[in-house]
């Protein structure tokens, strides 16, 4: 028996629907079926090599992501979830993704909407400058991967800390 | 290094005085902003060198700031236990700043600044707690003092910002606007009437949260409740204050009621409680912190009701903070065993009411 959407594929999802005390029968296969948003178990095509491959890639992501490190104060992922406490303010950008949806889990967002801030206007504090100018340098740095540069702007910064 | 409470500007208890709106369901209200200087590993991940030099810091600029022109500067890292204790019976500093609780040994670099109505402490989990501390329910007023401190603060030490995230903090639960507003509330008629645990599961349903005396994971003693909003980002800092104003305000209307059931269903029944309570604090010989929170509660309740007259709000509040252990060494200027302690306790509440509420009736 053909799909009865694409009429080319055999059939094999034999889908009874009731809509209004009308019953329809729909023969689709399976990637109409899975398009049609039908699961079924054999939507996924049992091949060992894929599952083994699957199973690979996930025991990869996994502790990757688990030690991706802040490079400002070496914080890992996994610091973090043991002690609730981040490390400094550029562990923010280093675990952006999974921190990004942990406070929109606490929060209901993550997007602030309270007061804006923009440093300090005008600025009579020469250390504090100088901080904000070598970490816009390394910002660019990074951007432009200079990572040579970068590092030497890093442990500049570590040095006024 | 021993403290010398008298240099600090009202003693750090200016919001104990018993003025405001509703002072005696609501003692204070409390803003804080939490911030960290940019260019610091945040507090528990920096070395030594680095706390004291966001302190070095801090004080440099506080100098400047007109907020803090009367504030004074309490090494907190150079005080002993005592004293320490003492800042944190009096709501000057948490736990973990005054190194009182076993996950958090006291640092080097912990310090507040002392101002009226406001103090900074440093080296807490953020570098920077800003808090604004005021008598009965006055968000508005709370708010105002934080923000002034805030925005001058800002412009001399840089806060570490992020246009997405907001102010950024130690722990994602305070990231965005840093800011807990929370009231500290008396709420004896919602327990007598079994309405409380109603009133607690509505606020949390509305974004609140609500917890002891002292804070994050302190009991509940003497029907004191501190209520806060429990999410700081995605909604502004006004927005937060407003919902919370809203809701203290119904809870206190809900209080209020509770307490009018009771004086009408139950009234000789309460009358004999707290007049036995009051009994109570006048005349015993030994009283632990617990009992005399739960006999001043009655107490409270009965200065409320207007059963008891002649006794002030601010007496009260005094005795709410100077009955606490490290109060009672200060007076007895000695430290206390527990038996000690405990009839300490009842000789200075007994000289405090015969002395300011003698005809207390």
């Amino acid at each position: 028996m053909l799909c009865d959407q694409c009429k080319e594929r055999d059939a094999v999802v034999h889908l009874t629907q009731i809509v209004e005390s009308a019953v329809t029968q729909l023969h689709l296969c399976e990637k109409c079926a899975a398009e049609r948003g039908v699961e079924t178990t054999i939507a996924t095509p049992k091949h060992p090599l894929g599952d083994f491959l699957k199973a690979v890639q996930q025991q990869a992501m996994v502790p990757a992501a688990e030690s991706t490190r802040c490079a400002a104060c070496g914080m890992t992922l996994k610091d973090f979830r043991a002690t609730g406490r981040l490390g400094c303010s550029r562990c923010y950008s280093a675990f952006e993704v999974s921190l990004r949806e942990l406070l929109r889990r606490v929060h209901g967002s993550a997007q602030h909407a309270g007061r804006s801030y923009s440093g300090p206007q005008p600025a009579p504090w020469q250390r504090a400058n100088s901080v904000r100018e070598l970490n816009d340098r390394l910002k660019r740095a990074i951007e432009q991967e200079m990572f040579e540069e970068a590092a030497t702007l890093r442990d500049q910064l570590r040095g006024m800390a | 290094m021993t403290l010398d409470l008298s240099l600090l500007p009202d003693g750090g208890v200016g919001w104990l005085d018993g003025s405001g709106e509703s002072p005696d369901i609501v003692l204070s209200t409390r803003v804080r902003l939490a911030r960290n200087v940019e260019g610091f590993a945040f507090t528990t991940r920096a070395r030594d060198g680095e706390r004291l030099r966001v302190l070095a810091q801090v004080r440099e600029a506080a100098a400047l700031t007109p907020a803090l022109r009367e504030a004074v500067t309490v090494r907190v890292d150079e005080l002993g236990e005592t004293d320490r204790l003492l800042l944190h019976e009096r709501h000057l500093v948490s736990k973990e700043l005054a190194g009182l609780d076993a996950q958090h040994p006291l640092r080097s670099g912990a310090a507040v600044l002392v101002g009226r109505d406001i103090s900074v402490m440093v080296n807490e989990e953020d570098h920077l707690r800003l808090q604004a501390l005021v008598a009965g329910f006055a968000p508005e007023r709370a708010w105002d003092a934080a923000l002034a401190l805030d925005r001058e603060l800002g412009t001399k030490v840089p806060f570490s910002f992020d246009t997405e995230f907001g102010f950024l903090t130690a722990c994602p639960t305070n990231t965005g606007t840093g800011m807990r507003a929370s009231v500290l509330i008396h709420l004896p008629g919602l327990v007598l009437t079994k309405e409380i645990s109603k009133v607690l599961a509505g606020l949390q349903q509305m974004g609140l949260t609500y917890r002891g005396l002292y804070g994050e994971g302190s009991d509940v003693v003497g029907n004191f409740f501190q209520i806060s909003n429990q999410t700081t980002l995605g909604r502004s800092e006004e927005e937060l204050l407003d919902h919370l104003t809203r809701v203290v305000r119904h809870v206190v209307e809900r209080e209020a009621e509770a307490r009018r059931v009771l004086l009408r269903d139950a009234g000789y029944i309460i009358e004999d409680k707290v007049w036995r309570a009051f009994a109570t604090l006048r005349h015993a010989r030994m009283l632990s912190f617990d009992e005399a929170m739960n006999l001043l509660s009655g107490v409270r309740l009965a200065v409320g009701l207007k059963l008891i007259t002649g006794l002030s709000v601010y007496t009260l509040n005094k005795l709410l903070i100077f009955s606490q252990p490290a109060h009672l060494e200060r007076l007895e200027g000695r430290s206390l065993s527990e038996s000690d302690g405990l009839q300490a306790r009842a000789r200075y509440l007994r000289q405090v009411l015969a002395a300011e509420a003698p005809q207390a009736g």
